[in-house]
C-alpha cells in the first residue's frame, strides 16, 4: 500500500484515539463534573437539584453514551460550553487562535530563514572555525529554555533599551499591523531562535550526510558548479529531514507556546489551556486539547504530503 | 565500556558535557546532605534582595534566602524527576518498541497507533494535561514527564529493532534453533544500548527542560521546595531590581541542559555505527 | 606523439596528514588516446583512488595529491597538470575532458530529479544545450545506450529503472560532453553477469564509434581480457606490473599478478571442475521435492488479493552425503529463497523439504553472504560459537570451549580470538567464523549463501580450498548458491541453473558448464567473462527476465524434462 494512503487511513484512527484519551482524561479528574463546575456552591445543592443538573449535562448516562454524545456533538461544533467565560468553547478558541496561528508562522518563517543557510554553511565548511561557530551558538540556542530567553530579552529591553512590548490586549494584524508586529515580533524571536538552533542541527548533519551520497560525486564527475551541486543536488534530498522536524515544531507551537505566551502576556492558545486548567474550566481544557491535537495531525499529514512533493520514490511508490 | 569513557575524554564537547553534568550532581549530593552554603529554607529577613556577595555567592531572594544554596537543592529536585522520569520512560517505551517491531502485526499497529496518539499533544501540553487531572507535585511530574518521552522512547527502538530484526545474524540465530528470548535479549536489545544511551542522555536535557517549565507555570514542585523553575518564576517581577535572582537560576538550568546535549551530541559521534562497524 | 594522460609518481593520501597516510604510493602510467587501460586489484590496492584522482574527485573525498604530476592534454592541444589546476579549470575537465561512470548504479543518480533532467544538465554543462533542445539530446543519448521507449524513460525517477538500467542512463550523461576520457570504476561489479555482458558490450561500441580512450577499473582481471589494451596491476597502492594485455596475461612477472591469474578462480568452460566424490548411489541427505514459495500480492485498502509473486515454483533436487550441489543463477532467480526456504527462514507455500537427521538434531546449517552482518557486533567470538550449542540445550563448559578452540584452528583462527569480536577481523576472517560456527553442531549439510561473494578475490580463493578440504574432512554435503560462474566451477559436483524461479537445468559441473542446453544456460555462460576469451566482443542482448507477479489462481504448466546425459537433464522449452 502507498505510503500516503496508508497516512491518510490512520488519519481518522488517530484522531479517534486522542479524542478517546481527552474524554478519558476529563473524566478521571477527581470529583464530579457538577462540584468541579459550581465549586462550594454544590454543596447546596438538594438531591432532586443534582439529578436534574446531571441529567441537563448527561452524566447520568452510561459512560460510552455520554462519549457518542459527546463525539457527534464535536461534528457539529459543539465542544461544549465553557464555564468561566459563558460562551461556547469553539467561538472562545477561535478568537483565540490567529494569534498563536501568526506567532507559529513568524516563528517558523525566521527559523527557516536562519537555520538553513546556517546548517548548509556549517556543512559546506565542515570542521573548520566557521563550522564551530555555528555549531557552538546551535548548540547553546538549543539548550536555552524559551522562558529564559523570553526573561533575558525583556531584561535587555528594558533596562538597557527602556522599552517594554505592548502586553495586555493584542492588536489583531488587520486592525494595525504595526502594533501587531510590534507585540509579536520579541515572542517570535525568543522562539523562533530556538527552533533556528533544531533547523541549522538537522540540515547540517543531513547535508553532510548527503554531500558524500554516490549522485553528488556523479554531479561533480559532470562538471557542474560548487554552488548547483549543493543547492540543486544534495539540498533538494537534503532537507526532508528539516521537513520532519520543522512540521512537528510548528504542530506544537499551534498548540500555543505556553510559557511565552504568559511571559509576554499574549492571549493566545497556550494560556487560554494554562487558565483553563487553573479555572478547573474543564469544557475548556477538552475542547482545546482536541483542538490543539487536531492542528497537530493536520500539520503532520501536511508534512507527509510535502514529502510526496519533495521524494518521488514516496510519491511513486518504491519498488 | 572503558574504551567509551576514553572516547568521551577524547572528545571536546563530551569532555565539557560530562564536567557539567558532574558539577552538578556534586551539587545535589551536597545539597541533599546538607552542605549548602547557608540553610536553602531560611529566611534571612535582614538580608533580602541583597547582590551577589562574598557571604551570598548569588545573592538574596524577596525573603532573603540564599540563591546559591537554593540552586543547589533545585538541582537535585530537577535532577530526580528527570533521572526518574527518564528511567520509567526508557523502560516502558524500550518494552513497547520491541513488542511491537518483533511481533509485528496488530501489535505493531495498535501500539504504535497508540504513541502516535500520545504524540499528537505537544510535550508541555500532555504534562499539564496529566498534572491537570493527578494534581500538582513531585510524583506527578515524574509521571506526566515519563509518560510524555515513552513514546518518543518506543519509536527510538521500534526503527532499529525492526531492523536489527532483518539482520543475517537474526536470521543465523534461527536457523540454530535459539530461543526467542534469547535473540531478544542477545541481539535486538544488546545492539540497541548505543542508540538507547544516546536517546536517554538527550531526553534528560529535555526532561529537566520539561521540569523546570512546569515548575514555571506553577504546575510542577510546590513552593516551599525549591526548584529551579520556580525560583525563575518568582523572578519575573523583581527583573529590574535583582536581576540575578533571574540570571543565575536561568544560566544554571541553560547550562544543565547544554550538559546533557553535548553529552549526548559526544555519545552519537563515539556511537556512531557508520564511524564503529566496518574497518574501512 | 603526446599521450592523452600522462601520470608521473602520483601520491595521494588522505586525513589531516596526507603525506603520512598515502594510499596511493607513486604511480605512472601513459595513455595514449583511444586506448584502454584497465587497473586491476583487490580492495585498498588505490585503484579507484587513483583512478578518481585523474579528474581530481579525490579532494571531495578528503583525499590530497601529496606528490606526482598528471598531465592532460586538452581539446586545443594545450597541456593541463591536473594536480595544480583550481576548481575552476577542474570543473571544466570534468565537464568536458574526462567523463566517469562509477560501480553503484543504485546510488550514482540523484532519486529527486529525472533522469532526463539529469541527462539533459549534463548536456547543458558541456555543450551549453537548454530547453528542448537538451531534452531532445537527452533522449538522444537514450536511444544510443539501447533504452527502449527513450522518450518516455526521460521522465523516470532512477528507482524506476533496474540496476542496468541506471548504468545505461549514467554512460548516456557521459556521451554527453562526448569526453576523449571515460574513467569506468567497477561499472558492472554490482551487476548480475548477462546485465553486466550488456554494459560491457555497450562500452566496446561506444568507445569505437567516438574514439575515447577509457581507463576501466575492475578486480576481475577475467573482466579485462575482453577490453583492455594495456593492463596495470596494483597492489596497496603501488603498480606491481604493467603492460600490454598480452603480456601481461600470458607472460606475468610479479608474484602478485601470477597469483590473480592462477590462484583466484576463473572460468574455464567446465576444463577444471572437481573430479573427487562421484555419488555412489548413497540415500540423499536432503531431498526437496516440488517446492514453491510464494509471496501474495494485496492492492487497495481492504488488502484483496491480486496475486502472488511466485519467487520459487517448483523446485526439485536431491544432495547426496559429502557432494556439493551448487545453485546458480541471477538476482530474482529464486536461489536464495530456495536456501532460505530449506532452513525454514521463509515459509514454503507447497512442495516438501525432507532432511535425513543425521550426527545432530539440526542436521541442515547456513552461512551467509555478509560476514559483517551474520556476526552480532556486540558478541565475543567465544559467545558467538556458543549459541548453537546453547540453542541446542548444551552448557558451555570445557569441552565445549575445546571444540570452539579445534575449529576456530581448523577453519585457520586461532584459539586466542574466542576473547576477541566481530570487528577485530577482516572479511574473510568474519566468514571463517561463520563457517566455524555452523559446524558446532556437526551438521551433515551447510548451505552457503554466495558465501563468498563479497570477499576479495584472492580471499575468495582461499576461503573455497578451506570449504572443500572440511567437505572431504567431514564428509559434509554443500548446497552452495552464487552467482559467480568462476567459483561454481571450483566447488560444485553438480549445478542447478535457477532462472525465474525454476530450476531449467540441472546436471553434473562438468556437463552444463561444457555443454549447457537449456538457452538461459548458455546465454549466462556466454556473458562469464574469462582469461581465456581474449578481446571478445558480448553481444547486445536485451532479453528480460520474466515478471514473477503472477495473478491469483495462476499454476506454471507441468515441468517437461529431457534428459542430456548421464547426470544431466534440461528442461524443455515452449515452443515461441
Amino acid at each position: 500500500m502507498n505510503y500516503l494512503t496508508q497516512r491518510l487511513l490512520t488519519f481518522p484512527l488517530i484522531l479517534l484515539g486522542v479524542s478517546v484519551l481527552v474524554f478519558v482524561a476529563i473524566r478521571m479528574v477527581p470529583g464530579d463534573a457538577i462540584t468541579a463546575m459550581l465549586g462550594t456552591e454544590a454543596g447546596l445543592l438538594t438531591p432532586a437539584q443534582r439529578s436534574a443538573l446531571a441529567e441537563y449535562f448527561g452524566i447520568d448516562q452510561p459512560v460510552h453514551i455520554q462519549y457518542w454524545r459527546w463525539l457527534t456533538g464535536l461534528f457539529e461544533g459543539n465542544f461544549g460550553i465553557s464555564s468561566t467565560y459563558g460562551r461556547p468553547v469553539l467561538e472562545v478558541i477561535l478568537e483565540r487562535f490567529p494569534l498563536t496561528l501568526e506567532l507559529a508562522l513568524l516563528s517558523m518563517v525566521i527559523a527557516i530563514a536562519v537555520g538553513i543557510p546556517a546548517g548548509v554553511f556549517a556543512a559546506t565548511h565542515n570542521e573548520r572555525t566557521s563550522d564551530l561557530a555555528v555549531r557552538l551558538f546551535a548548540m547553546i540556542g538549543q539548550s536555552t529554555p524559551s522562558f529564559v530567553f523570553a526573561l533575558l530579552i525583556i531584561y535587555v529591553l528594558s533596562v538597557f533599551f527602556g522599552y517594554l512590548p505592548a502586553m495586555g490586549t493584542f492588536t489583531p494584524l488587520w486592525v494595525d499591523p504595526l502594533a501587531n508586529l510590534s507585540q509579536l515580533i520579541f515572542p517570535a524571536i525568543t522562539l523562533g531562535l530556538a527552533f533556528a538552533a533544531s533547523v541549522t542541527r538537522i540540515s547540517r548533519s543531513s547535508m553532510l550526510d548527503v554531500l558524500s551520497d554516490d549522485y553528488v560525486r556523479t554531479a561533480r564527475s559532470k562538471g557542474a558548479s560548487g554552488r548547483s551541486v549543493i543547492w540543486h543536488h544534495a539540498l533538494p534530498n537534503a532537507v526532508i529531514p528539516v521537513v520532519t522536524l520543522s512540521g512537528v515544531e510548528f504542530g506544537y507551537l499551534l498548540g500555543g507556546a505556553v510559557i511565552v505566551e504568559e511571559i509576554f502576556a499574549l492571549p493566545g492558545i497556550g494560556r487560554l489551556v494554562l487558565d483553563a486548567i487553573n479555572q478547573r474550566d474543564y469544557a475548556l481544557v477538552q475542547g482545546t486539547v482536541l483542538f490543539i491535537a487536531l492542528n497537530f495531525l493536520i500539520v503532520n499529514l501536511i508534512v507527509d504530503l510535502t514529502y510526496a512533493a519533495l521524494d518521488p520514490r514516496i510519491r511513486l511508490g518504491n519498488k | 565500556m572503558r574504551g567509551i569513557l576514553r572516547a568521551i575524554a577524547g572528545h571536546s564537547s563530551g569532555r565539557i558535557g560530562a564536567a557539567i553534568i558532574l558539577v552538578y550532581i556534586a551539587a545535589a549530593i551536597l545539597a541533599a546532605v546538607g552542605l549548602t552554603p547557608h540553610d536553602p529554607l531560611t529566611q534571612f529577613r535582614i538580608d533580602r534582595l541583597t547582590g551577589p556577595s562574598a557571604t551570598y555567592l548569588m545573592g538574596t531572594d524577596l525573603l532573603g534566602r540564599d540563591t546559591f544554596s537554593r540552586l543547589m537543592l533545585g538541582i537535585g529536585q530537577s535532577f530526580t524527576i528527570a533521572f526518574s522520569a527518564v528511567a520509567l520512560a526508557t523502560i516502558a517505551g524500550t518494552i513497547i518498541g520491541l513488542v511491537a517491531a518483533w511481533w509485528g502485526h496488530l501489535w505493531d499497529g495498535v501500539l504504535m497507533r497508540t504513541m502516535d496518539v500520545l504524540l499528537a499533544f505537544p510535550a508541555i501540553l500532555l504534562a499539564m494535561l496529566i498534572v491537570a487531572i493527578a494534581g500538582p507535585g513531585t510524583f506527578t511530574s515524574v509521571a506526566a514527564i515519563a509518560i510524555v518521552y515513552t513514546p518518543i522512547f518506543a519509536r527510538v527502538v521500534r526503527g532499529p529493532a525492526l531492523s536489527l530484526k532483518q539482520r543475517d545474524f537474526v536470521d543465523a540465530a534461527r536457523t540454530f534453533g535459539s530461543s526467542q528470548s534469547y535473540i531478544l535479549t542477545r541481539h535486538l536489545l544488546l545492539n540497541l544500548v548505543a542508540p538507547l544511551t544516546v536517546q536517554v542522555t538527550l531526553a534528560l536535557a529535555w526532561a529537566l527542560l520539561t521540569e523546570a517549565a512546569l515548575s514555571f507555570l506553577g504546575l510542577g514542585t510546590q513552593p516551599p521546595a525549591p526548584s529551579l523553575g520556580v525560583m525563575l518564576s518568582d523572578s519575573k517581577n523583581l527583573m529590574t531590581q535583582a536581576p540575578w535572582l533571574m540570571i543565575f537560576p536561568g544560566l544554571t538550568i541553560m547550562l544543565g541542559i547544554l550538559g546533557f546535549n553535548l553529552f549526548g551530541d559526544a555519545l552519537r559521534d563515539i556511537l556512531d555505527p557508520r564511524t564503529q562497524e566496518r574497518p574501512a | 606523439m603526446n599521450p592523452l594522460l600522462s601520470v608521473a609518481d602520483l601520491h595521494v593520501g588522505f586525513g589531516r596528514t596526507p603525506e603520512a597516510n598515502e594510499v596511493v604510493k607513486g604511480v605512472s602510467f601513459d595513455l595514449p588516446a583511444g586506448k584502454t587501460l584497465a587497473i586491476v586489484g583487490e580492495s585498498g590496492s588505490g585503484k579507484s583512488v587513483t583512478a578518481l584522482s585523474i579528474n581530481r574527485l579525490v579532494d571531495f573525498g578528503g583525499g590530497r595529491v601529496t606528490r606526482g604530476r598528471i598531465l592532460l592534454r586538452r581539446d586545443d592541444g594545450s597541456e593541463l597538470d591536473v594536480t595544480a589546476a583550481d576548481e575552476r579549470e577542474l570543473m571544466h575537465v570534468r565537464g568536458r575532458d574526462i567523463g566517469m561512470i562509477f560501480q553503484e548504479p543504485m546510488t550514482s543518480l540523484n532519486p529527486v530529479h529525472t533522469i532526463g533532467a539529469q541527462i539533459a544538465e549534463a548536456f547543458r554543462i558541456s555543450r551549453g544545450l537548454v530547453g528542448s533542445e537538451a531534452e531532445r539530446a537527452a533522449r538522444e543519448a537514450l536511444d544510443r545506450v539501447r533504452i527502449p521507449d527513450a522518450a518516455q524513460r526521460l521522465r523516470y525517477y532512477p528507482h524506476q529503472l533496474s540496476g542496468g538500467m541506471r548504468q545505461r542512463v549514467m554512460i548516456a550523461m557521459v556521451l554527453a560532453s562526448n569526453p576523449r576520457l571515460l574513467i569506468a570504476d567497477e561499472p558492472t561489479t554490482a551487476l548480475d553477469v548477462t546485465v553486466q555482458a550488456q554494459i560491457m558490450a555497450l562500452l566496446h561500441e561506444l568507445r569505437e564509434e567516438l574514439g575515447m580512450a577509457m581507463i576501466f577499473i575492475t578486480h576481475d582481471i577475467g573482466l579485462v581480457a575482453g577490453i583492455a589494451d594495456d593492463i596495470m596491476v596494483m597492489q596497496n597502492g603501488v603498480a606491481v606490473e604493467q603492460g600490454t594485455l598480452d603480456t601481461v596475461l600470458d607472460r606475468p612477472q610479479h608474484d602478485y599478478t601470477k597469483h590473480l591469474l592462477n590462484a583466484v578462480p576463473h572460468f574455464t568452460f567446465g576444463k577444471t571442475v572437481r573430479d573427487d566424490g562421484a555419488r555412489d548411489g548413497a540415500p540423499p541427505v536432503v531431498t526437496v521435492d516440488n517446492l514453491a514459495v510464494r509471496f501474495p500480492v494485496t492492492k487497495g485498502l481492504f488488502r484483496t488479493r491480486v496475486g502472488a509473486v511466485h519467487a520459487v515454483d517448483g523446485v526439485d533436487f536431491d544432495l547426496a552425503a559429502g557432494e556439493t550441489l551448487a545453485i546458480v543463477g541471477e538476482s530474482g532467480s529464486g536461489k536464495s529463497t530456495t536456501a532460505r526456504a530449506i532452513l525454514g527462514l521463509v515459509e514454503a507455500t507447497r512442495g516438501s523439504i525432507e532432511a535425513k537427521s543425521g550426527r545432530s538434531r539440526r542436521p541442515v546449517q547456513m552461512v551467509f553472504q555478509d560476514p559483517y552482518a551474520s556476526l552480532n557486533p556486540r558478541l565475543s567470538v567465544e559467545e558467538l560459537l556458543a549459541e548453537p550449542a546453547i540453542a541446542s540445550g548444551q552448557r558451555v563448559d570445557t569441552s565445549l570451549r575445546d571444540r570452539m578452540a579445534f575449529l576456530l584452528e581448523r577453519v585457520g583462527l586461532t584459539r586466542e580470538a574466542l576473547t576477541r569480536y566481530p570487528h577485530q577481523f577482516s572479511g574473510g576472517q568474519r566468514q571463517r567464523l561463520c563457517i566455524a560456527r555452523a559446524l558446532m553442531l556437526n551438521p551433515d549439510v551447510v548451505v552457503l549463501d554466495e558465501a563468498v561473494s563479497a570477499l576479495d578475490v584472492s580471499v575468495q580463493a582461499r576461503v573455497l580450498d578451506l570449504l572443500i578440504d572440511l567437505q572431504r574432512e567431514l564428509g559434509l554435503a554443500y548446497l552452495f548458491i552464487s552467482h559467480d560462474m568462476a567459483v561454481v566451477e571450483r566447488i560444485a559436483h553438480r549445478i542447478a541453473v535457477m532462472y525465474a524461479g525454476q530450476i531449467v537445468e540441472i546436471g553434473s559441473a562438468a556437463a552444463v558448464l561444457a555443454s549447457p542446453q537449456h538457452s538461459y544456460t548458455k546465454r549466462l555462460i556466454a556473458a562469464v567473462p574469462a582469461v581465456e576469451r581474449r578481446r571478445q566482443r558480448f553481444t547486445i542482448d536485451a532479453t528480460q527476465v520474466p515478471s514473477l507477479v503472477r495473478p491469483a489462481g495462476f499454476e506454471p504448466p507441468p515441468a517437461r524434462w529431457r534428459d542430456a546425459g548421464a547426470d544431466h537433464r534440461v528442461r524443455m522449452e515452449d515452443a515461441g
